[in-house]
């Protein structure tokens, strides 16, 4: 049902996107920004969105409540908050307006800000996917699904055939002959897949900080490629001395002490494109997230070498964001930066703070690929 | 919609009910709407239509929302017209639907006898259907986002108004037209003559035209020296209508958002006191007249609901409703008067009863006369504070919470009426509007003993700059110093001044 509000509501809406699109590269550097974050949408706090006026400042006022407590007793923040009842004096606060936004939505506003080019997908006249849709009708099927209007219109149709079909009384009653019922039709869909292997550097010299750039920056890229393809997965690997697959929770907060080895991570990624996205259908993208401290030129030469035969063959593109650690950042980019020229599938970015994301994903997502 | 016939049956029934204890009403249409159509209307506050207007969006969207999620019903939506349209939302259960036509009357009665909402225009939803179509005429020809804008920033300037100013006189009538110009012509003014030797050179030493030139000159300095306006204008809306460079959609538009300013006013100075009301009236209606048997729990569960709270929020439906038991209970024991107020046996005092039974008289009384504000000062007593667990809270810096800083009687009375002043806005009026004598406006922040939110007045005066078009400033007092807060155009000032 179309009402008034629409239009309102619409324009409230064009308000917000023109908002979020404002403050985007703000939003970006501070991964505080999402109040929830659910499925596919999350929300977005927006003060700006609501309008100014001559206001108490509510922590000086104060104000007046009931109930039981002594001289001192801590209210609890939710309490004090004013209520949408409350307004007789009752200053709505410091509540701060959330306004709820899609993953896909967002990804939209991203890729217009950052001008990212939409991605070509590999294999994509090959892969096939099965979907079905009720959008057909059968005669014969479970009551749950009989499909009303249709079953009176043959009614209708058969009795006005047969002449019994009086105007003056105009009773139709569907026999078991008139029956519709809603089917399914299977269509065939062109679906490509892609998966992105998020590969993180715990060893020691990476802290919370650098881990939160990584944190942030993972939820962009996720969003941006989640709206380039149908079905995406991702993967996580950490690594220090040595390298292993965990869950996301794992992913952003372990901590380990050891050293580092990089190489143990690529002969993952390595083996995990070889077992599970070796058909050559899927579009694949590690990113890689280290302070670049490696633990000997020997190791380093191996990864190059991992990435030239087994990894770049295989993927779309791989990101390498060396992120700057307390300890300074490290040789391992320069050695990448030498072994590949700038355009090539290899992107190497350098993350000094989080002012840097909105580059960094710039980067890594602005080729196309 | 037109009513379902059961619930025609009903209106009649509590209409009857409501008239047999006294409530004195304006006709009132139900409606029935879906829950999306009841959020729709909300977001419009209770209209049907009203010009076209983002927040009305944001506000629908949050309403859907939190349906959606559970956490808040709309009850009871009234507006206050002739008739009163009330609505009530579609598959609610009959005890509800009765609860909520019991209430509405009793608003109803409110709006109708409430001293405050006399001056209201009755015939607000034709008005607010009118604003709606002036603004979209104004859009189609200038542009959506123009004037849309220009909303925003009245919308910004919406409190700047005078409640009290449809009570009161607050400027004497203008005087009649030859007295204004015998008012002008007063302040003749000399020109300094230069000194001449021989009177037949006077002409050619101060020749005639340029005399009255600088006379026309230092009358018109004399003239621009005079405080304008003469008296601080509280209703700083209404001063800019009249006086700032506006287009004239712009002052249209800025009169629409000052009428409709001016129609909610009454109804944020007397929360307590119109939902007290009704709250008193549907629990009193429904329990005595209207109930049946099997209804007993549920309209226990919703009643409740209507007037439980939390300890941080004072629910305007539950000190409303208890203040009106509390004044009736006094009145129809006879405890108030000198003899009362001065006895001291306390046990006596408890047992008071003269058996008057002027309760009922009483509080019809006080819903004529009273608002917020006057009702509190005058009934709030420390027996009631007492009773009803009254504290007053406040914002510790040193462990960062809201806590709980007083028990005391006159502190909690006073905090309160101090939220409910001026409907907890601040009080902002116009002092100069010829600042320097450079077209600055100065507006003067009140200040009793809380200062003004210090972006969002940035904010607001950017929006003042607006509408103004010169400097705006503010005087008010920040950290304990008086301080005078300037906007430019270009850039913000804080400036201590005193």
């Amino acid at each position: 049902m179309t009402q008034k509000i629409d239009a309102d509501h619409a324009r409230f809406r064009h308000i917000v996107r023109g908002k979020i699109k404002q403050n985007l590269k703000r939003f970006m550097s501070q991964g505080e920004i999402f109040g929830k974050k659910g499925k596919d949408v999350v929300s977005i706090p927006l003060p700006q969105i609501q309008i100014p006026h001559f206001r108490y400042g509510h922590k000086q006022t104060g104000g007046v409540g009931q109930g039981d407590g002594e001289v001192g007793t801590v209210l609890e923040p939710g309490q004090v908050e004013g209520d949408g009842t409350g307004k007789a004096g009752q200053d709505p606060g410091e509540h701060v307006l959330e306004v709820d936004i899609t993953i896909a939505e967002l990804a939209e506003i991203l890729g217009e800000e950052l001008a990212l080019p939409r991605i070509e997908p590999r294999g994509q006249h090959k892969l096939e996917a099965e979907k079905s849709r009720y959008t057909g009708i059968h005669r014969a099927g479970p009551e749950s699904l009989r499909h009303f209007k249709r079953t009176y219109r043959e009614a209708l149709k058969r009795q006005i055939a047969l002449g019994s079909y009086d105007l003056e009384r105009p009773v139709v009653v569907p026999i078991r002959e008139d029956k519709r019922y809603r089917s399914w039709k299977v269509a065939w869909l062109r679906e490509s897949n892609a998966v992105i292997v998020y590969i993180m550097d715990v060893s020691g010299s990476m802290g919370d900080e650098q881990k939160e750039i990584v944190r942030i920056t993972s939820f962009w890229l996720d969003t941006w490629l989640q709206s380039q393809y149908q079905g995406l997965e991702v993967r996580y690997i950490t690594h220090d001395a040595s390298a292993r697959e965990v869950d996301r929770e794992t992913f952003f907060h372990t901590r380990e002490s050891g050293g580092t080895m990089i190489s143990s991570a690529y002969k993952l990624l390595a083996d995990m494109i070889a077992g599970d996205y070796g058909s050559g259908e899927w579009n694949i993208y590690p990113f890689h997230f280290s302070d670049g401290d490696n633990w000997s030129n020997e190791d380093t030469r191996l990864c190059l070498e991992l990435l030239q035969s087994k990894v770049l063959p295989a993927v779309n593109q791989f990101g390498y964001g060396q992120v700057e650690s307390p300890y300074g950042s490290g040789q391992f980019i320069k050695d990448l930066r030498q072994a590949y020229p700038e355009d090539g599938h290899v992107v190497m970015t350098e993350i000094p703070g989080r002012d840097a994301i909105v580059e960094c994903i710039r980067s890594f997502l602005g080729k196309g690929r | 919609m037109s009513l379902p016939r059961y619930l025609e049956e009903l209106q009649q029934q509590i209409r009857g009910h409501a008239e047999a204890y006294g409530l004195d009403c304006f006709e009132i249409r139900f409606e029935v709407l879906s829950y999306d159509a009841i959020n729709m209307v909300a977001a419009y506050g209770g209209f049907p239509t009203r010009y076209p207007h983002w927040r009305f969006g944001m506000e629908y969207e949050q309403l859907k929302r939190t349906y959606e999620y559970g956490l808040a019903k709309i009850y009871e939506m009234v507006i206050n017209n002739d008739p009163c349209y009330a609505y009530l939302l579609e598959g609610n259960s009959l005890v509800d639907q009765k609860i909520v036509m019991a209430h509405v009357y009793a608003h109803c009665d409110f709006f109708k006898n409430n001293l405050f909402f006399r001056d209201t225009n009755r015939k607000m939803m034709n008005e607010m259907a009118n604003h709606a179509t002036r603004v979209r005429r104004y859009m189609a020809k200038l542009g959506a986002d123009e004037v849309e804008g220009f909303i925003d920033t009245c919308l910004s300037l919406e409190n700047l108004i005078d409640i009290h100013a449809p009570h009161i006189r607050r400027r004497p009538p203008a005087p009649p037209a030859e007295e204004q110009e015998d008012a002008e012509a007063r302040p003749a003014v000399e020109v300094p003559r230069l000194r001449v030797g021989r009177k037949y050179l006077d002409p050619f030493i101060n020749p005639a035209d340029y005399m009255e030139k600088q006379k026309q000159r230092l009358e018109d300095e004399h003239k621009r020296a005079q405080r304008f306006p003469p008296e601080p204008e509280r209703d700083v809306l209404g001063f800019l209508m009249e006086h700032a460079p506006l287009r004239p959609w712009q002052r249209d538009v800025l009169a629409i958002v000052r009428e409709e300013a001016y129609y909610f006013a009454p109804q944020g100075q007397t929360k307590i006191m119109n939902e007290g009301w009704a709250t008193y009236w549907h629990a009193k209606i429904m329990t005595q007249r209207v109930l049946d048997d099997a209804e007993v729990i549920d309209f226990a569960d919703h009643h409740s609901g209507t007037v439980g709270g939390r300890p941080g929020a004072l629910n305007p439906y539950k000190i409303g409703l208890e203040l009106y038991r509390h004044i009736e209970h006094k009145w129809d024991t006879g405890r108030f008067g000198k003899e009362y107020a001065e006895c001291q046996d306390l046990e006596l005092k408890r047992r008071w009863d003269r058996h008057l039974g002027l309760g009922r008289d009483k509080i019809f009384e006080v819903r004529r006369l009273h608002n917020d504000v006057t009702f509190i000062d005058e009934f709030l007593d420390l027996d009631f504070c007492l009773q009803q667990k009254l504290f007053g809270y406040d914002f510790n810096p040193k462990s960062e919470n809201w806590e709980i800083s007083t028990r005391d009687f006159q502190a909690v009375k006073q905090k309160l009426l101090f939220q409910l002043t001026n409907f907890g806005q601040p009080l902002i009026e116009v002092t100069d509007a010829n600042h320097m004598n450079r077209g600055e406006l100065v507006l003067h922040h009140r200040h009793e003993g809380v200062d003004l939110r210090g972006d969002w007045a940035q904010a607001t005066l950017e929006a003042l700059h607006r509408v103004w078009t010169r400097p705006v400033q503010v005087e008010t007092v920040v950290d304990g110093k008086p301080t005078l807060l300037r906007y430019d155009g270009r850039e913000h000032q804080a400036e201590k001044i005193g």
